[in-house]
């Protein structure tokens, strides 16, 4: 998908960079970065040091970042929103409205980057500083010791540290109740199965999974 | 050996610990954290902490430095495991939120699959679409 948008605006000064959540290493991402053999730099972040210095919370989310290495639109959802609550618990299938509903979200996220790419700072989806600054999520002190104790955790499982990692991953939890990319990640290497994910997202009841992105059309 | 965990990746180097001390020679532990020990205290590049005034003996040696202690009184998280050879020095929510609040995007350095290392620097003068995504 990020292959094919660069493919399409690379003549315009526009760089894709993808990064790869992965504790687990390079390996469980080789088989889907093969697959779509980016042309452009395709990362891997073992210590999930993007989403501490971007203060995200979970995959996929998005920065836009102009000529001067200034940031026009702070971490959001790339383009996803709560439509894939509608899929089927057992079998992942779609629903025909959840269906339509992600992919309308999609195509206008991915038409607001096109307009980005081709007209840069006066495009009316990048924020001036003002606007930027005033949808910036800053991280609590919470969020901060949450982000530390998962690197360690999740170092400590490098190193065979198991139930210890295990340890600071379960209070990197507890700190930061909100942080999918922290409880999916600590799930995935517990090999914990897809059914903890449902149970928690279905936990939500009528509160939105996902951050709402500002952008006209996407709900 | 100990570990360091630190913005820029884990760091082996030679510590001693005690209690809740990491001592590192002032000369590492400028290399492993940025931070260096001078006349005006622990310095990060124009920012100085003062020595803690008759408190000394908690932060500083001849030629070394208790970075954990440091670490705890600017606010910054410290953790350790069990044998106290892995630390983590971990950044604040005040100060990653003046970072943000620049606007100025951070930089980083990750591999790809090859394992070269690419820093966003590297690519200034693009637009840059950041996007993560996951197996899992």
């Amino acid at each position: 998908m990020w292959q094919r948008l660069y493919n399409e605006l690379a003549e315009h000064d526009f760089l894709v960079i993808t990064v790869a959540m992965e504790s687990r290493g390079a390996d469980a991402a080789r088989e889907w970065i093969e697959a779509a053999e980016p042309a452009h730099p395709s990362l891997i972040d073992r210590d999930h040091v993007i989403s501490e210095l971007y203060n995200m919370v979970n995959v996929p989310m998005a920065v836009w970042i102009d000529e001067e290495g200034r940031i026009v639109r702070p971490a959001e959802y790339a383009g996803t929103n709560d439509a894939f609550r509608g899929q089927d618990r057992e079998t992942g299938a779609w629903s025909d409205d959840a269906f339509q509903e992600m992919r309308r979200a999609r195509l206008i996220y991915m038409d607001a980057i096109r307009d980005w790419a081709r007209n840069g700072a006066a495009s009316e989806f990048a924020w001036d500083a003002a606007g930027a600054r005033d949808r910036l999520r800053l991280p609590s002190e919470e969020t901060a010791l949450a982000n530390a104790h998962f690197r360690i955790g999740q170092h400590l499982r490098q190193r065979g540290q198991v139930e210890e990692g295990d340890r600071f991953l379960e209070e990197a939890k507890r700190l930061a109740p909100d942080n999918w990319n922290i409880w999916r990640q600590a799930w995935n290497l517990e090999d914990a199965p897809v059914s903890v994910f449902w149970e928690r997202v279905d936990a939500l009841g009528d509160q939105r999974y996902s951050l709402p992105i500002d952008m006209p059309g996407i709900t | 050996m100990t570990t360091l965990l630190t913005h820029s990746g884990p760091t082996e180097l030679d510590a001693r610990t005690d209690g809740d001390g990491l001592w590192l020679d002032v000369a590492e532990a400028e290399r492993a954290t940025g931070w260096e020990l001078k006349p005006e205290g622990f310095c990060y590049g124009p920012v100085c902490v003062p020595v803690p005034y008759g408190r000394e003996a908690e932060f500083v040696a001849p030629g070394s430095v208790n970075v954990a202690g440091f670490w705890r009184h600017m606010g910054k998280p410290v953790l350790h495991d069990d044998a106290r050879e892995v630390w983590m020095l971990g950044e604040d929510a005040t100060t990653r939120s003046y970072e943000m609040l620049s606007l100025e995007a951070p930089d980083f350095a990750l591999p790809d699959l090859d394992g070269t290392i690419h820093r966003l620097s590297d690519y200034r003068g693009k637009r840059v679409l950041l996007v993560t995504w996951a197996s899992w």
